[in-house]
């Protein structure tokens, strides 16, 4: 083929988005260390990951030598060792919930059970991680770390146990504790029974931090125990569990039947008047361990749907070549990329999985915040006595209002008096744990779910291919692994009850309103991404909140209830639609304003920011959508004859919100286009 | 050889074969569509080769390794992400294109200069190690042009080993034609080796390696001077890439050995 010009039209996507922007959106454009985990994460799964995935390693339940020779491949490329601090051992600095997210994300590129093996014995070492006596964190921590010698401590977290016991429903603990010795003077040893069920890395962890209830009289209360292979009893692995997904993790049911010394519960414990009462009980443990490990899990789902951009691109392009069209003409060289329908759905897979990553990451990195801020809140509440659920509760009131008032001096433009408040890290930590508890549970809600639901869309545009085991990109797996990471790690219930308690927190819904105003000036600077229609749809969900809170249904039952599920899960779900959207745009402001300063992308960057923004706006439309429909029936549903001067305002908005969907679909014809002439690799770059 | 060597790899990037790679006109020579955007690899035979340098410095005290690259600072700051991690080395950068496109007469000028310039280097203890190939432009001359203009001219081309023997001698096996080697022993450093495959294969990731190189790369990248590759005296007429020859027959009931000796008769033309 001789030299040809470039004919490309200067503003639209010429490439696949390569590395140095998605460093820069995503926020890790001057973290080296963590352009490099992302390398050597992106080795393994596209290397011995990838391997075994299209070897058929996943058509099997059991553990076999090529799947474990995967936990090798984690330990040498730093996988492993990803989570543990410097004092123990690790190599990255600080807080590391971004470093999981992106490591989670690149294994799933490929195969989520790969990432979930990963991640499952950090799960099994989080309880230790958050809440462990030093010495627990010195022992268990430190072997968590790959060493030469090949001592490891791999770790299994065991919650869930057989039906009809604990499931969602975290409090019905059949696992129990009784004193089997207790000496005077001596630690008390316990009796440790606990049956587990669907417990992941169960073939090979050789530490399993377990749940369990008291069922003796001088234990007070629930806590998690250290369990190791070697204590005496029975620590039996149970079957394995037949799962139709991941199957490049372990997971098997469980028992144990063990006696350990007291000194293995989690947090330690207190004797009082020949009473022991661990100093966490189970469910602080939960609350403190899922907060973080529930975002990487929203990752794995938002990696599905970009990774299948390129494989059905490939496909749509070649799906005629060879037949009768010849080089050059339409059919040949566009396939099914002549076929509209067959555009836009990938631009909704596409603009989808934007958002989904967009919204994780910036949770991740919130969390990176909120860490050092939680330490730091702990820290100063210990030094002043503030022990007890109660007195902290009472002390978490005060800053909420300290914070609220500062986030109003804020967005009054008063900063420079309420500077000082800002850098409290008591208010600060209010505000982001406000934040935080509504992002995570949102992102693991909507990315798995929602994903689930749009990575079906991926496999039905690779037609019959999508359900094979030959597809590559492997989207069928994809599909299917979606639906696990729905439901463990609390399933979608879960998520949406938080949602309804954490959403409706005042301090949440102070910077909901500074967000509004935010895209209202966004929207005025940058037409294009659809931010007005966001702040529409922003507007419309808070007053629906407001309504719902104070109106009753038609038979007079309040609307806006804990157990009307039907009332408060739907807005958790619209809620997050908004989020994830309100990411997603920031994303691509970040990409515009600081790809300007990198020569390397002057070529590029109109063209990418324009596809970018494209896709913003397709799924700030989408999302105004759904969260007008959701509002609409919450607001209409319940009432026999709804009528009224509320609903006037409701239509107001909902007309204002209608008409900022101009121009939408323009956008998305545009980027449709765009997708039939980028660059893509001759082949994916992991076997398939 | 008790004080250790300092190997010198010359390597840069190319780009990853897998992308499509469309030659286009540019300004003062052709370049590939998008070449900016793609991502790119390590040169492979300059991979072997620093592969190997890693491990002769790791086997031999007091030795250290620099890569010297000449690349565009951006691409080559993504690529050290990957290759950092591989093995422990100081890198040198110069700015400047590394498509096929370049004359290897100007990059090993550009070469000989950087290494020159490297604070410490004892060039009586130089093993000059590069590639015997590139995957973009293949001249498969500019290690030994480098070689030449640092005064060194014990030069081993296609070598797939290099062993220190006792005496201090090194003993090179080069490849030849015909599938064999050719083996030679010299007195020791300076030498130049550019090498084929080696023997060993691509060292895993370790982040723990490359934040540890981080800390000399990222100030080397940020002091790359532009290297003059002006190509005077270059006209570019065209550059394709190779046509595919695809011809299929379908042929049923024939032994190996048959399709073996037809496609011999067809190699011979
Ligand atoms: C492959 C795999 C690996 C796993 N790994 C682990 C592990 O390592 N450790 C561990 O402890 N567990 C693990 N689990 C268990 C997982 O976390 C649970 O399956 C999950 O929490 C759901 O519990 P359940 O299956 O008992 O569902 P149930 O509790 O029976 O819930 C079923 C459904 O009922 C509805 N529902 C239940 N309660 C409510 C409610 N209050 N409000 C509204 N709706 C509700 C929801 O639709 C829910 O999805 C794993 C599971 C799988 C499949």
């Amino acid at each position: 083929m001789s030299a040809t010009t470039d004919r490309q039209e200067p503003d639209t996507l010429r490439t696949l988005p390569g590395d140095d922007v998605r460093q820069i959106m995503w926020r890790f454009a001057d973290r080296f260390d963590l352009q490099m985990v992302v390398q050597s994460v992106r080795a393994v799964a596209r290397g011995p990951v990838a391997r075994l995935v299209a070897g058929g390693g996943r058509n099997s339940h059991d553990w076999t030598d090529e799947k474990n020779a995967l936990l090798a491949a984690f330990d040498e490329s730093g996988i492993t060792a990803l989570g543990a601090e410097p004092e123990h051992g690790g190599y990255l600095e600080g807080p590391q919930n971004l470093a999981m997210a992106l490591a989670a994300f690149e294994l799933s590129w490929v195969d989520a059970g790969a990432a979930t093996s990963s991640l499952a014995s950090h799960l099994g070492l989080s309880p230790i991680h958050e809440h462990g006596t030093p010495e627990q964190k010195q022992t268990y921590l430190s072997r968590a770390v790959p060493t030469n010698d090949g001592d490891i401590c791999r770790g299994a977290f065991a919650l869930t146990e057989p039906l009809p016991y604990v499931g969602v429903d975290t409090g019905v603990l059949s696992g129990k504790a009784k004193i089997a010795e207790w000496n005077d003077g001596e630690e008390p040893i316990l009796q440790i029974d606990k049956r587990g069920r669907f417990i992941t890395g169960m073939d090979f962890a050789n530490m399993v931090t377990a749940a369990v209830d008291s069922a003796d009289e001088r234990i007070n209360g629930s806590f998690f125990v250290i369990l190791e292979e070697g204590d005496e009893g029975m620590f039996d692995r149970g079957a394995p569990t037949l799962k139709l997904v991941h199957q490049l993790s372990s997971t098997r049911d469980p028992i144990f039947n063990l006696k350990v010394p007291a000194s293995r519960i989690v947090g330690g414990y207190t004797i009082k008047d020949g009473v022991l009462t661990p100093n966490v009980s189970h469910s602080e443990v939960l609350n403190d361990v899922f907060r973080h490990t529930r975002v990487p899990v929203g990752l794995m789902t938002s990696a599905k749907l970009l990774s299948a951009v390129e494989p059905i691109i490939r496909y749509q392009r070649g799906r005629f070549r060879g037949g009768e069209g010849k080089p050059g003409t339409p059919r040949h060289d566009l396939g099914l990329q002549q076929k509209e329908d067959a555009l836009h759905r990938l631009i909704d897979v596409w603009a989808t999985g934007e958002a989904m990553t967009s919204l994780g990451l910036a949770t991740a990195r919130l969390f990176d915040e909120y860490d050092p801020l939680k330490r730091e809140k702990d820290r100063i509440f210990a030094e002043r006595g503030v022990t007890g659920i109660r007195a902290m509760m009472g002390e978490l009131k005060t800053i909420e209002k300290a914070a609220l008032e500062f986030l109003d001096g804020r967005a009054s433009g008063e900063t420079s008096s309420g500077a000082v408040p800002g850098e409290d890290p008591l208010i600060r930590f209010v505000i982001d744990d406000s934040l935080t508890s509504v992002l995570c549970p949102a992102t693991k809600l909507w990315n798995t779910g929602y994903g689930a639901t749009v990575m079906r869309e991926a496999v039905s545009l690779v037609g019959g291919y999508g359900i094979t085991e030959d597809c590559p990109g492997f989207l069928g797996q994809k599909w299917m692994d979606a639906q696990l990471e729905a439901t463990y790690e609390g399933p979608e219930a879960v998520q949406r009850r938080q949602l309804s308690i954490t959403m409706a927190n005042p301090v949440f819904l102070r910077q909901f309103d500074d967000w509004i105003v935010e895209l209202g000036q966004i929207a005025g600077n940058k037409a294009g991404l659809g931010a007005s229609t966001l702040a529409s749809a922003m507007k419309l969900w808070r007053w629906t909140l407001d309504h719902l809170r104070e109106t009753k249904d038609a038979d007079g039952k309040p609307l806006f209830r804990d157990n009307r599920q039907g009332v408060t899960f739907p807005m958790g779900d619209a809620l997050s639609w908004l989020v994830a959207s309100r990411y997603q745009m920031l994303d691509v402001l970040e990409l515009e304003s600081k790809g300007k300063e990198r020569p390397e992308l002057a070529e590029s960057l109109p063209g990418t920011v324009q596809f970018f923004t494209d896709l913003c706006r397709v799924q700030a439309a989408r999302a105004a959508g759904e969260v007008g429909r959701m509002c609409a029936e919450l607001v209409y549903g319940y009432q026999r004859q709804p009528s009224g001067e509320a609903l006037a305002t409701f239509q107001a908005l909902r007309s204002e919100l209608d008409e900022s969907i101009a121009e939408a679909r323009l956008a998305k014809d545009r980027a449709a286009r765009s997708l039939t002439g980028v660059m893509i690799p001759e082949a994916l770059d992991y076997p398939a | 050889m008790t004080d250790g060597f300092h190997i010198v790899v010359c390597g840069s990037l190319v780009p990853d074969p897998i992308q499509t790679l469309e030659p286009v006109p540019g300004g003062d020579r052709p370049a590939l569509k998008n070449e900016a955007m793609l991502p790119s690899v390590l040169d492979p035979w300059a991979g072997h080769a620093l592969y190997e340098a890693a491990h002769l410095a790791a086997k031999t005290p007091g030795s250290k390794v620099w890569l010297v690259s000449l690349g565009p600072k951006a691409q080559l700051q993504q690529l050290m992400m990957r290759v950092a991690q591989k093995v422990p080395f100081e890198l040198v950068a110069l700015d400047g294109p590394a498509s096929g496109f370049t004359d290897s007469f100007e990059v090993a000028v550009a070469l000989a200069q950087a290494i020159e310039g490297i604070d410490g280097l004892d060039r009586s203890r130089l093993l000059l190690f590069g590639g015997c190939a590139s995957a973009s432009r293949d001249a498969g001359v500019t290690v030994q042009m480098v070689g030449e203009r640092l005064g060194i001219h014990d030069q081993f081309l296609a070598v797939d080993e290099l062993k220190v023997e006792d005496g201090g001698s090194i003993r090179v096996l080069e490849r030849v034609e015909g599938g064999r080697y050719l083996a030679s022993v010299c007195e020791g450093a300076p030498l130049v080796a550019a090498w084929a495959t080696g023997s060993l294969p691509e060292p895993p990731n370790s982040p723990q390696v490359g934040m540890q190189n981080m800390r000399t790369i990222m100030p080397a990248l940020a002091k790359a001077g532009p290297a003059t590759l002006g190509g005077e005296g270059t006209t570019w007429l065209t550059a394709e890439v190779p046509q595919q020859r695809r011809e299929t027959r379908v042929v049923k009931d024939s032994s190996a050995d048959e399709i073996a000796q037809e496609i011999v008769t067809w190699i011979k033309g």
